[in-house]
């Protein structure tokens, strides 16, 4: 990320129309929605407007010409701060907008084909594509099954299935059909689609602001009005001590002390944090659930494919008494060998790999392919009939009654049911020779990965059809802290429910359309890009890999985007004390020669330290765009140690920089002799 | 400074210490209308009240009915208030024959008790008759003082409450902090008081021939009665002029300590009390820590700059190692003038047993400081923990971003309508200090009040106006200020330093009782740790303090600095 990230801010096609763009949103229109930087802009008018005075008649014009310059700058680096942001949605969003230029439908009317510009579709029109046509519109798959490239819109090269019915049913507009024909019933109007959604939330243009966003305005425009006060009522206090002070000196120390830092860089915050997610390849439908990813309390994910791998593997041979573990692992091994399964594969890789087995090289005489019916499958090689499969299918196979079975053998069928686990029972002839111990093996890393979210405060809870005791088993060994098992939707959709009740933010994805109601219903919605078209309405993210455990990441992207809105708050305020002592005996020390002893940092002479604050204060929020785009980074270490860690960098240091930085910029006005 | 100095100093904060539990217990308990040892007397009498008054004890407020109730009775206290001063010719217990305030006086002063500020434009034995300070002044000082508590609790409820729109009835917490609390204390302290030596009489002022043969007039009253709920209410209005440096209302260093004891008990243990009820005893340790971290900084600031003395006066032939004894009473000594100094600005007492006027400038700096940053250190009882609990939302929402969590206080989210509210209180103190502050030191017949010139003239105007709008109380001395100006304008601050704070504060706990209180998890925020004291004395510092630096620096720091240099004014 962070290679990235330098790379595009160097890119000159970004930082070119950037520049460009910053001058456009100088507009007072469209910076009043910034209170800060609206002040600021007005107050650089103002100090304009002296200079000009200044000029005509013979005043200082060379400092408040440098101090109206230096404010313009200020207003300036915050538009450019917005604009690069947006620079790097909207190329994404050109290469998404090539995708659908020109795109033609042929449209189904009563039987008839026709063929029409996309843009004339309307919800409901029936539409035929075939291979190599790009599907004109959002829609379903009526009829037919096709792979489609979809890569346009998730960038993953490799094509997926799309069909009528069931859950792989939606496709988008703008992907293309690689195979065969579908008919499609649209499901969006055009200019609607997700698509053009996904094109207007790159760029920005649907941008609102969020709540906390919000909030943290309100404190933002509080304290440029708090600043206001104190400023305007100096020079009534001033008076008294017969001191006036011009407007130039006043204008440079009210934008010091308001928070134009954080005002500057708080809309390329949130868009940097949309555009982060992008680059995770998820669309989020808006800022408002990007921050709530942050919030999240509880996350629901779905136990297949996240927490395991989705496919029952092979863990240990249990022979029964008299067989040696050797014998039943190459039973197993030769009745695996013609198997294809998951299941099969993975016997052949235990007997192979942890016991040393060679591959076999006689071939079968016979294959007893794997059926939903038998539940049953095996090889006769030999004269040798090697079965394995469900215990009382094999138990039958061998001729023994369920009850006659060895005792260790049942004990050790419990044993496996009991961790959750699938036995698989493995017979020569009527021989029982013992199980296979299959088991739905936990992803490496994520006991951790849920030991770090769980510092982080957030309870993961794992969402199964298995039955109780087998979810429990898995539960503990993944370390989830909750399950939910036979988990049916409304199973799911009670849950949250019950969660938001006691306060909690939940956080859950899905595909299905059953998952619906559940996706709508939790805080963060995560819709998988292969799932259904009333998934993705439903949920307010998409994501493009359809990766269940992108959950993590999406909590992780909106914590950061929190972070650095905090981090930068508490920067700017704490930067303020530094410029009192700069600005305060700057003002003041012609009438009052003892405040020079204010004058902590031996600035060199009034003008000067006025002049350093100013453009120290403009220059900190060039030089913080770079956080402000990457984020703050983000461990999960518990609120406690990211406060603790993130108030000694952004409070203190906050504190102590500019007093450095300031004395820094003083040192280069005198050595240039700017004042 | 010295020894025994410092040990006074530690002595005094180990019975605050000491005070604090058994007290916020007692009152987390009487305040919820829990029974209590006091409750066989008294719960009688409550009921008779909510009788006479048509109070249905059972029928609880939303934010906005509260709100109402609150003004209406401050209103309603107002004019009773305002009549009985204007009137006081007409009025009986006026032994000395005072004639009724100017409209102007009697409206600041009527305001002033009303708010719970007690600035006193007048010399109490001078111009108010016993019936004035009994049925007027110190009627308020209770009531006032339990509208303070009132609205603080309605707040406590708001995090206790979740998904509620009620927050109790104003008219109960009213009735109850008054009884229950202020009542009971009152008595004890006030017999205490009589015990030190202080007067408790109806009778008039006493004739005295001294013993140059001068003849003097000496006042009395009942002192000792209202002594007692001028610390309790952390109200400050004396009886006499010169306040608690008076020998009838403060006559030995044992009544200097119950005076300070009494002053912080129940705003101090309001903050336990508040960790009591919502369930989290260390959240009422944390905020008081902050409380104590200040006050013992201030102290200690305020000792150390008196005791440091002044070189212009050493020059003079003054002793140097005597430091700065100037304004102060022997008796108390410069450790106890400090600390009263400290306590009854940090709270919003206002009461003074030494002339704040006469403090080095740095020693006057810090009463000054500690009324700008919003009086909750304790500050005044209730007022000061709500304001407290504002600052607390206005640090966990600046710093609470920074664990990547929408900021929470006590499990309740804070987000933009808290942020509104919590601003528009925030705005209020600067903007009545440094609005009337800067008009007055452009007004040649304002200017005209201050009694020294230089930077000290500029000090007492900004005394006077820290100290009307954070409802203190306490004056620097100096300032002329019963004149038409002074009076109307600081009754507006006064004004403004209560109810345009105290209205958004509803607000917000209007807002809150609303939300459902989130459970804490390792990802909340942690508001009750060493590093939350830290975080939210930086943003009383920082937030509260910064707006008032450059005002500060035309005013005491200059003042400083000059008396450093030798120069005077």
């Amino acid at each position: 990320m962070t290679t990235l990230t330098s790379r595009s801010l160097l890119d000159p096609a970004i930082l070119l129309p950037a520049a460009k763009a910053a001058f456009v949103k100088l507009d007072p229109r469209q910076l009043v929605r910034n209170p800060v930087i609206f002040v600021t802009e007005v107050v650089a008018a103002l100090v304009t407007l002296f200079f000009l005075r200044d000029l005509a008649t013979g005043g200082n014009a060379v400092f408040s010409g440098q101090v109206a310059a230096w404010l313009w700058f200020t207003v300036l680096f915050a538009t450019f701060a917005e604009a690069v942001a947006e620079g790097r949605g909207k190329a994404q969003a050109d290469a998404l907008r090539r995708t659908r230029s020109e795109l033609t439908a042929r449209r189904l009317t009563g039987g008839r084909e026709e063929t029409i510009a996309a843009t004339e579709l309307k919800v409901g029109d029936v539409v035929i594509v075939s291979a190599g046509d790009l599907i004109p519109g959002d829609g379903e798959v009526i009829e037919g099954i096709a792979s489609v490239n979809e890569s346009a819109v998730t960038g993953e090269s490799a094509p997926v299935i799309r069909e009528s019915g069931g859950d792989r049913s939606a496709v988008t507009g703008g992907t293309q059909v690689l195979s065969d024909v579908l008919k499609i019933r649209i499901a969006a109007a055009p200019g609607s689609s997700f698509v053009d959604r996904m094109i207007a939330l790159i760029e920005g243009a649907e941008r609102q602001r969020t709540p906390n966003e919000i909030a943290l305005s309100i404190l933002l425009s509080g304290l440029t009005l708090v600043f206001l006060i104190a400023v305007v009522t100096l020079w009534g206090l001033a008076g008294y001590s017969q001191t006036v002070l011009s407007v130039t000196v006043l204008s440079a120390l009210l934008v010091t002390l308001i928070p134009t830092t954080i005002g500057g860089l708080l809309s390329a915050i949130g868009i940097a944090g949309m555009d982060r997610l992008v680059r995770f390849n998820v669309i989020a439908t808006s800022g408002r659930a990007v921050e709530a990813a942050g919030d999240v309390d509880t996350l629901l994910l779905d136990k297949t494919g996240t927490i395991t791998f989705g496919n029952r593997m092979a863990s240990e041979f249990l022979p029964v008494a008299g067989v040696a573990e050797s014998e039943l692992a190459s039973a197993a091994l030769l009745a695996s060998a013609a198997d294809e399964t998951p299941e099969g594969r993975s016997i052949v890789a235990l007997a192979t790999g942890s016991l040393g087995l060679a591959q076999p090289d006689a071939r079968p005489d016979a294959v007893v392919p794997f059926s939903a019916e038998t539940r049953l499958s095996g090889v006769d090689i030999g004269g040798r009939r090697l079965r394995k499969g469900a215990v009382d299918t094999v138990l039958r196979f061998a001729g023994i009654a369920v009850g006659d079975a060895p005792a260790e053998f049942a004990r050790a069928v419990d044993g496996v049911a009991r961790t959750g686990g699938t036995p698989l029972a493995v017979a020569d002839g009527d021989r029982l020779l013992g199980i296979v111990h299959l088991k739905d093996v936990v992803k490496p890393g994520i006991k951790e990965r849920f030991a770090a979210l769980r510092a982080m405060g957030i309870r993961t809870v794992m969402v199964t059809g298995d039955n109780p005791v087998t979810a429990a088993a898995i539960a503990s060994e993944a370390g989830v802290d909750d399950f939910l098992a036979e988990a049916t939707p409304e199973h799911k959709l009670a849950y949250i429910r019950n969660e938001q009740k006691g306060g909690r933010l939940i956080a859950m994805c899905g595909d299905g359309t059953n998952d619906a109601p559940a996706l709508a219903q939790a805080d963060v919605g995560v819709a998988m890009q292969t799932g259904t078209q009333a998934a993705r309405e439903a949920a307010n993210m998409v994501d493009l890999d359809s990766s269940p455990t992108k959950l993590i990441e999406i909590v992780e992207i909106g914590k950061q985007l929190l972070m650095t809105r905090g981090s930068l708050t508490t920067f700017s305020i704490a930067n303020d004390v530094a410029k009192y002592f700069a600005i305060i005996p700057a003002l003041f020390v012609a009438t009052y020669p003892g405040l020079s002893a204010l004058n902590v940092m031996g600035l060199s002479s009034p003008q000067s330290a006025i002049l350093s604050a100013v453009i120290f204060n403009a220059l900190i929020i060039v030089a913080l765009i770079p956080l402000a785009l990457r984020g703050v980074s983000y461990r999960p270490v518990g609120a406690a140690a990211l406060l603790r860690r993130n108030l000694l960098v952004y409070g203190v240091g906050g504190l102590a920089l500019p007093f450095a930085g300031i004395r820094l910029v003083d040192l280069a006005v005198s050595a240039l002799n700017l004042v | 400074m010295s020894v025994i100095g410092w040990l006074q100093l530690a002595l005094l904060f180990l019975v605050m210490l000491a005070l604090v539990k058994p007290l916020g217990l007692y009152m987390a308990r009487a305040l919820s209308g829990e029974r209590t040892f006091l409750s066989p007397v008294l719960g009688p009498v409550e009921r008779g009240f909510y009788a006479a008054a048509g109070v249905d004890p059972a029928r609880e407020q939303g934010w906005l009915a509260y709100a109402f109730s609150l003004l209406a009775f401050s209103i309603a206290g107002f004019a009773a208030l305002y009549a009985i001063l204007r009137l006081q010719a007409f009025l009986p217990l006026n032994p000395q024959g005072f004639g009724g305030l100017a409209p102007h006086l009697a409206f600041n002063t009527a305001v002033s008790f009303v708010t719970n500020t007690n600035w006193q434009s007048y010399g109490g034995e001078t111009t108010m008759s016993h019936f004035s300070q009994m049925a007027g002044l110190t009627v308020q000082n209770f009531v006032s003082a339990a509208a303070g508590i009132a609205v603080a609790l309605a707040l406590t409820r708001a995090f206790v409450r979740s998904g509620a729109t009620a927050l109790g009835n104003f008219w109960v917490d009213m009735t109850r902090a008054t009884l229950h609390v202020l009542l009971p204390l009152a008595v004890v302290v006030a017999l205490a008081f009589v015990l030190m030596g202080l007067p408790q009489t109806l009778a008039g002022s006493v004739a005295a021939t001294t013993v140059e043969g001068a003849q003097q007039t000496i006042a009395l009253g009942p002192i000792a009665s209202q002594e007692a709920i001028k610390q309790l209410g952390t109200n400050g209005g004396g009886f006499l002029n010169v306040n608690a440096a008076h020998p009838f209302e403060n006559p030995t260093a044992l009544s200097n300590y119950l005076n300070i004891v009494a002053m912080l008990g129940v705003s101090a243990a309001l903050v336990y009390a508040f960790g009591q009820m919502v369930g989290s005893r260390r959240q009422g340790w944390a905020f008081l820590a902050v409380t104590a971290l200040f006050l013992i900084v201030g102290t200690g600031a305020v000792y150390w700059a008196e005791t440091s003395g002044n070189p212009v006066l050493s020059a003079l032939g003054v002793d140097p190692a005597m430091g700065n004894m100037e304004g102060k009473e022997v008796r108390f000594g410069q450790a106890m003038t400090a600390a009263y100094a400290a306590a009854t600005t940090g709270l919003s007492d206002g009461g003074v047993n030494a002339m704040h006027g006469s403090l080095t400038p740095l020693g006057g700096l810090v009463p000054m400081f500690l009324m700008q940053l919003g009086e909750v250190l304790p500050g005044g009882v209730g007022s000061g923990l709500y304001g407290m609990v504002v600052f607390a939302i206005l640090a966990v929402f600046v710093a609470g971003l920074m664990v990547g969590r929408t900021p929470e206080l006590l499990g309740k989210k804070i987000e933009a309508r808290e942020m509104k509210y919590a601003m528009l209180a925030v705005l209020i103190l600067p903007l009545a200090i440094l609005g009337f502050s800067a008009a007055s030191a452009m007004l040649p017949f304002a200017v005209a009040g201050i009694g020294t010139g230089g930077p000290h003239g500029l000090s007492e105007i900004l005394y006077a106006f820290t100290s009307a709008a954070g409802n203190n109380g306490s004056a620097f001395g100096g300032l002329t200020a019963n004149t038409p100006w002074y009076n109307t304008t600081l009754g507006i601050a006064m004004l403004l330093g209560r109810f345009a704070y105290a209205v958004p504060v509803l607000a917000i706990a209007g807002s809150l009782a609303a939300k459902t209180r989130v459970p804490a998890s390792a990802g909340t925020f942690p508001t009750d740790g060493p590093l939350f004291v830290g975080l939210l004395a930086g943003i009383i510092v920082i937030l509260g303090g910064l707006q008032f630096f450059p005002a500060l620096a035309l005013g005491p720091i200059v003042e400083h600095f000059a008396m450093l240099a030798g120069q005077t004014f």
